[in-house]
């Protein structure tokens, strides 16, 4: 058994290596949208938030299939659902009417249940509920999914931009905030659609379990290294972007080649997953740098 | 000039009335005092004139409705955001977020946020990370975020909690001049030394009765001679 990296891949020999470069593009994009608002969400104490809409994402994904929805279709249906559901758990949790993690929990457990029993029902096959849950392969990523991916993360990352200040205070000081004149309530319902649209199309690459690993991982990381809100919200969008990209490259390059086994060349691993263990693995580096400094 | 009236307002607290048909008047450039025992309902009644609590009954008046977002606040401190990565100019310059309307502040603000920093002795800060500062420099920051939201009304929730006694006299201190100054204060404190000698207005809250008046009146009030008969000098 040898272990090695086969970047032939990108000369195009097996299949089109546009794909590649498609799936390069969303991912950046999308680990770009989620690692800002991760910072956000982590420091409002809304990361589950994130865990619990991805679920949600899952459910929308099961609905789409029962109502014969096409998979590079089914945005239609996962964008309303989510935002929804988005504004649904915001309101549950500022108004007080359930503590928020337990109240993620439920939605977490009962949209994958309640998903899981759909998707039975539309006679769906493993592979399909297994894309949903872990992410599609990047060969299937089209030039149309590109496209919708790459300009809903634009728009995402856009008003994030232009509501920058405004996020930071209510994340910093809400009741200061809210004294002062900001409104609260939409800059959180801002907060929530901007969550639920990067979910959605971060979804389909990086998969619906995983897809809360890159909102939180990388606001963590950041957090261990930088003291200033700035400095951590592009440390975060750097290091989310550099995890995507190197994971992406290990995952699609990365060979085992067993003499007796009937597969010959390479096997891909699965992207999402991949990017996360590199999430992971930036989080133990930073962890260790900040100790080091503390030492010293 | 009145700058801030309450006509008969009624406030709640997890559904419990702490605050039961107040009316008063503040007039600019007032030091009011706000003192009574714990649960009496004083942050619900600075919240509610925030707007952060709605009242349940009654009416809440600014003397001209341009200035009615225009509060300074300075929230009781709250050890949650302990660990919160900011800097000390993100910090202040927030001050600015209910004003403005553009996707950045303006360099008049930025010079503003400075003039304050420099008012309250912090600008070798500026650069530092809000979570490592002192209780008492943390409490001059925000402090300093409040001054970026207003002109002439500061609202202070316990601004020498957590402070050594050196921090909290120069806190007072700072308050003292702010309000010399023109500043509008209306303040929250334990101190009931403090309020008297700084105040010209006292508000004390109890369970259910409450007593506003100059500090003069105070003084030979029940409520004030019955709480300084004690302890003060």
């Amino acid at each position: 058994m040898s272990i090695y990296f086969d970047f032939s891949v990108f000369s195009g020999q097996y299949f089109d290596a546009t794909v590649l470069i498609y799936a390069i593009i969303v991912g950046v994009l999308t680990c770009l949208c989620s690692s800002v608002l991760g910072v956000n969400l982590v420091l409002k104490r809304y990361s589950m938030i994130g865990d619990g809409l991805s679920h949600v994402g899952f459910l929308a994904l099961a609905l789409a299939s029962l109502l014969g929805i096409a998979p590079e279709d089914n945005i239609y249906l996962t964008i309303p659902v989510v935002t929804a559901a988005a504004f649904f758990l915001m309101w549950l949790t500022d108004s007080g009417k359930l503590k928020g993690d337990a109240a993620t929990a439920l939605v977490s457990v009962g949209t994958v249940a309640v998903g899981y029993i759909i998707f039975g029902l539309a006679e769906a096959g493993s592979a399909e509920v297994c894309t949903g849950l872990f992410g599609a392969s990047v060969l299937t990523i089209s030039a149309n999914d590109t496209i919708l991916g790459a300009s809903l993360c634009a728009v995402v990352l856009v008003l994030y931009l232009v509501f920058f200040n405004r996020i930071f205070a209510v994340t910093f000081d809400r009741d200061f905030s809210k004294a002062t004149g900001v409104n609260i309530r939409v800059n959180n319902m801002l907060l929530a659609g901007l969550t639920a649209i990067t979910i959605v199309v971060g979804m389909k690459l990086i998969g619906s379990i995983m897809i809360s690993a890159v909102i939180v991982i990388p606001a963590v990381t950041s957090m261990k290294l930088f003291k200033t809100f700035k400095a951590t919200v592009i440390s975060s969008a750097i290091i989310s972007a550099l995890c995507f990209a190197l994971g992406f490259l290990f995952a699609v390059t990365f060979v085992i080649a067993k003499p007796d086994s009937y597969m010959s060349g390479t096997v891909m691993l699965p992207v999402g997953a991949t990017v996360v263990c590199f999430n992971v693995l930036a989080l133990l580096l930073a962890g260790l740098i900040k100790k080091k400094r503390v030492k010293c | 000039m009145v700058r801030l009236k309450l006509n008969n307002i009624t406030l709640a607290y997890d559904g419990r009335v702490v605050i039961n048909n107040l009316s008063l008047k503040v007039d600019s450039g007032d030091y009011l005092c706000v003192v009574g025992e714990n649960g009496s309902g004083k942050s619900t009644l600075i919240k509610g004139i925030l707007g952060i609590v709605k009242p349940t009954g009654g009416s809440i008046a600014f003397c001209c409705p341009k200035h009615k977002r225009s509060i300074g606040y300075l929230p009781q401190q709250q050890s949650a955001q302990r660990d919160f990565p900011a800097s000390v100019k993100e910090v202040i310059l927030s001050g600015f977020a209910g004003k403005c309307r553009l996707p950045w502040y303006t360099k008049e603000m930025k010079q503003k946020a400075l003039e304050n920093m420099q008012l309250l002795k912090i600008e070798n800060l500026i650069n530092e990370p809000f979570s490592a500062l002192s209780g008492g420099q943390q409490q001059r920051v925000l402090l300093a975020r409040a001054l970026c939201a207003t002109e002439d009304l500061l609202l202070l929730d316990e601004p020498v909690n957590g402070l050594d006694p050196n921090a909290s006299k120069e806190m007072y201190s700072i308050i003292k001049e702010l309000n010399k100054s023109g500043m509008t204060v209306i303040m929250i404190t334990h101190d009931i030394n403090t309020a008297v000698n700084s105040a010209n207005k006292i508000l004390h809250l109890d369970r259910d009765n409450h007593f506003y008046g100059t500090t003069a009146e105070y003084l030979v009030s029940n409520f004030g001679s019955s709480l300084l008969k004690g302890g003060a000098k």
